[in-house]
Formats: structure tokens, C-alpha cells, sequence
């Protein structure tokens, strides 16, 4: 199994690390055509303008579109914004793929990013989760199962094998959501999704 | 290492430079330089009165930017906004928390305000940036509380020769570290005027305990791609995206092509290809100052202790 790290910018290294202590070969995505050999793709933290200027260019976008509809892949942060179907503040491009509205620095500046407990389905109990600078779920389709709550935003979502959180699972110590989502791609390997039209 | 605000606070702090890593921090004057700086793909830009380049031209004393002009630029971009404060100023500080600014660069480009002390950082919720030449000066940063290093180089000058020298000074510092006995150690946190516990953390992990990031001098495509080879995360670029020579600013759309051609180049710092795209894109390059014909009371490098 390999799976992908989109490495246009933003925290990609931490997510290459967490993954590579998991025991998962990783590549770095920094180009469309590399797509082609990963089973599946992370899109880490960062700054979902910057990688939009990115992917608008050599047909990255289409391409990943292609591949995340086939393909299990997981959005933290600006990764949770370029999967949504919907974005807003400001509204912007996306892969739009996952059923649910994301609102950008929904919680304010950096002086409102901030450490909190929640917790979630994945057993073990309460999740750490980093949220900085954070995106909230504004609306959520029918579809989209709630892994995580805090108070009353859905913070760790899923929608068939699409996984986003809107914290950073890469920036804490707790290994359970990099399981829970190198689980889906090992279950998508045994259970491929076949192309729809 | 000792946090006042608690080791979820540091890791907050250094938590949004991870979200910067691989991309480019723009000086901005304006909401509408900051506006084109965004669709260039900055990760983040830098709210200034004027840029490092006008400042080194028209002399006096360079402060904190009018929080007018720094709430303009914040209601203006989705990326984040960091402004300046002088060295040792901790009431710039203070203002430009209260503003809400997302990350303070502690700078030497502006005035220094004392010349003993920096800014006790732990103090402070927003996190900060600070400039270092060498290992040593870096850590003492990181020991006050900055939660990102970027080299100093020379700002305002579109010279890369000291961003470069300051890279490898720090990298060439750490490699060191790691090589050494452990009763070595003790001698040279003193040797680096550093404290010993952050000494001992890079000789074992070989590199800063927060993101290093390069300033100062960086003006093309090219330029970003050295110090991202170097070992940088990020680039700042501050001068070589907006002017043509030390006071006038470039024509807008060329502007934006040289902002386009830095950013695609330092996320592909590593292909030539690429690299040679973003190069022939970019029509002239700020006009620039040389370091070496440069008297070294003028530089700003020197200031910071």
C-alpha cells in the first residue's frame, strides 16, 4: 500500500510521518501525473487558496477529482475545505466531492486556535484535536457519517472513503484517525469502488 | 524548555507555521498589493508601512505599521496577516496582538527599540518570528519564545548572498552538533551563547525544534529555489516581489508574475524544469543593491543580540 501526501505546501511532512510510523510508504504529490501511483491521497493543513492555484493548472484538479472518486482519500483543515461540495468565506473552487458546506477560519484568527478534547466514535476514548486557524462544517448531507463532534460542530467526518477533519489528527501524539483512514484504504484494496460515469 | 503559556501553546504557535511550510510569505503596503499577493498564491503576507528596500533608502526611524493600515490588509485577504514589531519593543507587541495580527516578526528591518533585550515571546498568545544569522542566535530566539526562525540575510538589498550564508551557517552549526560527545555539549551551548537543553535537543534531532524558514535578499524564482535547498521551509520575500529598484514600486500585472513564478518555484524547488519556466516568466527582477559594495554600518543584519 501507498499512499499519497499532496506536497504542494502546508504540513505534509507531519502527515508523511505519521504515516510512515504506521508502517505506510508514502509519496509526495507535488504533480498530477503522480497520482497514478498511489492507492490513496492525504491532503494535509495549509493554505487551501495556495493549493488551488496549483491544482487550477495542468489539469491537477480534474485529475484528482477523478481520483478521489475512486480512491479513499483524507482532508485535514484545508484538505476538509478542498474536498466539501460547498465553500464559503470567502466561496471558492473545490474538488467538491464530499456531501457537506465548509466555512473557512470559521473560529476566527490564530489568537482563537486552540487545543480541546472531544469525543468521537474511533474507539479509545477522547480525541485530541488541534485546531488552528480552523474551517467549520457548516452543513452536512445525509450521506456524511459524524465520527466527531465538538460541542456542536462535526469536526471528523466520513462519506463512503472520504475521511476530513477539520483539526490536525498529524499534529498530536493519538495514531487513531491516521488507523481508522489507513483502514479504509486497506479495506478499498480488497473492495476496489468500480468507475461510475 | 519553559512556556508560560503551556506546551499546547507552543505547539499552537509552531502549529500555523507547519500550515505556512513549502510556501511564500509576501511583504504587503496596501490591501491592494496584499490582494494580489493572495492570488498569487502566498501563503501569508507581511503588513508593512513601507518595504524593507524603501526603508533602507529613505532612513529615519522605522516602527510598527499604523494598525489602520494593518486592519485594512486583515479585512482584505483569508491568508494570514503578521506585522512587525522592533527589537525589544514589547508594547508594538502588545498592539498587535490586541489588533489580532496572526504571527509578529520581531525584525531587524525596522528600529531596534533596545539594544540589550528582544521581546520575552512566552508572554505573548500570538506567536512569533524572529531572524538569526547562526545555531546560536537562534536558539536564544527560540529560548525567548519565537516559534519560527527565518534567516536574516539582508533584507531590502534583492541580494541572496547572506540569506545564503546565514542558511548555511545554521545548518553547518546543527550538522556539527549532532557529531559531538555529550560532554561536548556543555562547552558549546556556551560557545554558542545558547542555553544547554536546547543545545543538547538538535544534536540529537539534527534540526530546530521550530519550522526555519529564509529572509532577506530573496528576489527571483531562483533565489527561493537556493535557500528551499538549502534547507529552508518557506520563503519570505519582501522587496523583490513589489519594486523595481530601491523606492519604485513595479507595474502591478508584473508584479504578479514575478509573485506567481516565486511561489510555483518554491513549492518545486527541487525541478529544474519548473524552474526554469517560472525564471523565463518573470520579466526583470528589482534592481537590487550588492552586499559586497555595502558599508557594514548600513546593514541590517547586525542589529539583534
Amino acid at each position: 500500500m501507498t499512499i499519497g501526501v499532496l506536497a504542494i505546501q502546508g504540513d505534509y511532512d507531519a502527515h508523511r510521518l505519521r504515516l510512515e510510523e504506521l508502517g505506510v510508504s508514502t509519496v509526495l504529490v507535488k504533480k498530477p501525473e503522480q497520482l497514478d501511483g498511489v492507492d490513496a491521497i492525504v491532503i494535509p493543513g495549509g493554505e487551501s487558496s495556495t493549493m488551488l492555484k496549483f491544482l487550477e493548472r495542468d489539469g491537477f484538479l480534474e485529475k484528482l477529482r477523478d481520483f478521489v472518486r475512486l480512491k479513499p482519500s483524507f482532508g485535514t483543515c484545508a484538505g476538509a475545505i478542498l474536498l466539501a461540495k460547498e465553500v464559503e468565506n470567502p466561496s471558492q473552487e473545490s474538488l467538491g466531492v464530499m456531501d457537506m458546506c465548509v466555512r473557512r477560519n470559521a473560529y476566527g484568527r490564530q489568537l482563537d486556535s486552540n487545543i480541546f478534547e472531544a469525543d468521537t466514535t474511533i474507539p479509545g476514548g477522547p480525541l485530541e484535536m488541534v485546531f488552528i486557524r480552523a474551517p467549520k462544517i457548516s452543513k452536512l448531507g445525509k450521506d456524511v457519517q459524524v465520527l466527531a463532534t465538538y460541542g456542536d460542530d462535526p469536526v471528523l467526518v466520513r462519506q463512503n472513503n472520504m475521511m476530513a477533519a477539520t483539526f490536525h489528527p498529524e499534529l498530536s501524539q493519538d495514531k487513531r484517525v491516521h488507523e481508522a483512514f489507513v483502514q479504509l484504504v486497506r479495506a478499498s484494496l480488497e473492495n476496489p469502488v468500480k468507475q461510475k460515469s | 524548555m519553559s512556556e508560560r503559556n503551556g506546551n499546547n501553546g507552543l505547539r499552537l504557535k509552531t502549529g500555523l507555521a507547519e500550515m505556512l511550510k513549502g510556501g511564500v510569505i509576501m511583504d504587503v503596503t496596501d490591501a491592494k498589493q496584499a490582494e494580489i499577493a493572495e492570488r498569487a498564491g502566498a501563503v501569508a503576507v507581511m503588513a508593512l508601512e513601507r518595504v524593507p528596500s524603501q526603508i533602507r533608502a529613505e532612513g529615519g526611524v522605522a516602527r510598527m505599521a499604523s494598525p489602520k493600515k494593518i486592519r485594512e490588509i486583515m479585512d482584505t485577504v483569508s491568508i494570514p496577516v503578521m506585522a512587525k514589531c522592533r527589537i525589544g519593543h514589547f508594547a508594538e507587541a502588545q498592539v498587535l496582538q490586541e489588533l489580532g495580527v496572526d504571527y509578529i516578526d520581531e525584525s531587524e528591518v525596522l528600529t531596534p527599540a533596545d539594544e540589550l533585550h528582544h521581546v520575552d515571546k512566552h508572554a505573548f498568545k500570538i506567536p512569533f518570528v524572529c531572524g538569526a544569522r547562526d545555531l546560536g542566535e537562534a536558539l536564544r530566539r527560540i529560548a525567548e519564545g519565537a516559534a519560527m526562525i527565518r534567516t536574516k540575510g539582508e533584507a531590502g538589498t534583492g541580494d541572496v548572498v547572506h540569506a545564503v550564508k546565514h542558511m548555511r551557517q545554521i545548518v553547518k552549526d546543527m550538522r556539527q552538533l549532532t557529531v559531538m560527545g555529550e560532554e561536548e555539549l556543555y562547552a558549546q551551548a556556551k560557545e554558542l551563547r545558547a542555553p544547554y537543553e536546547l543545545v543538547r535537543m538538535v544534536a540529537k534531532s539534527g534540526k530546530l525544534p521550530v519550522p526555519n524558514f529564509s529572509a532577506g535578499g530573496i528576489a527571483t524564482p531562483a533565489d527561493a529555489a537556493l535557500v528551499r535547498q538549502l534547507g529552508a521551509e518557506a520563503v519570505f520575500v519582501g522587496s523583490g516581489i513589489f519594486m523595481s529598484d530601491s523606492t519604485t514600486f513595479a507595474p502591478a500585472a508584473e508584479a504578479e508574475i514575478r509573485a506567481r513564478a516565486i511561489v510555483r518555484a518554491t513549492t518545486h524547488f527541487d525541478d529544474p524544469k519548473v524552474l526554469l519556466e517560472t525564471s523565463a516568466e518573470c520579466t526583470g527582477a528589482m534592481k537590487g543593491l550588492a552586499i559586497a559594495a555595502m558599508a557594514e554600518a548600513d546593514m541590517l543584519q547586525k542589529r539583534g543580540w
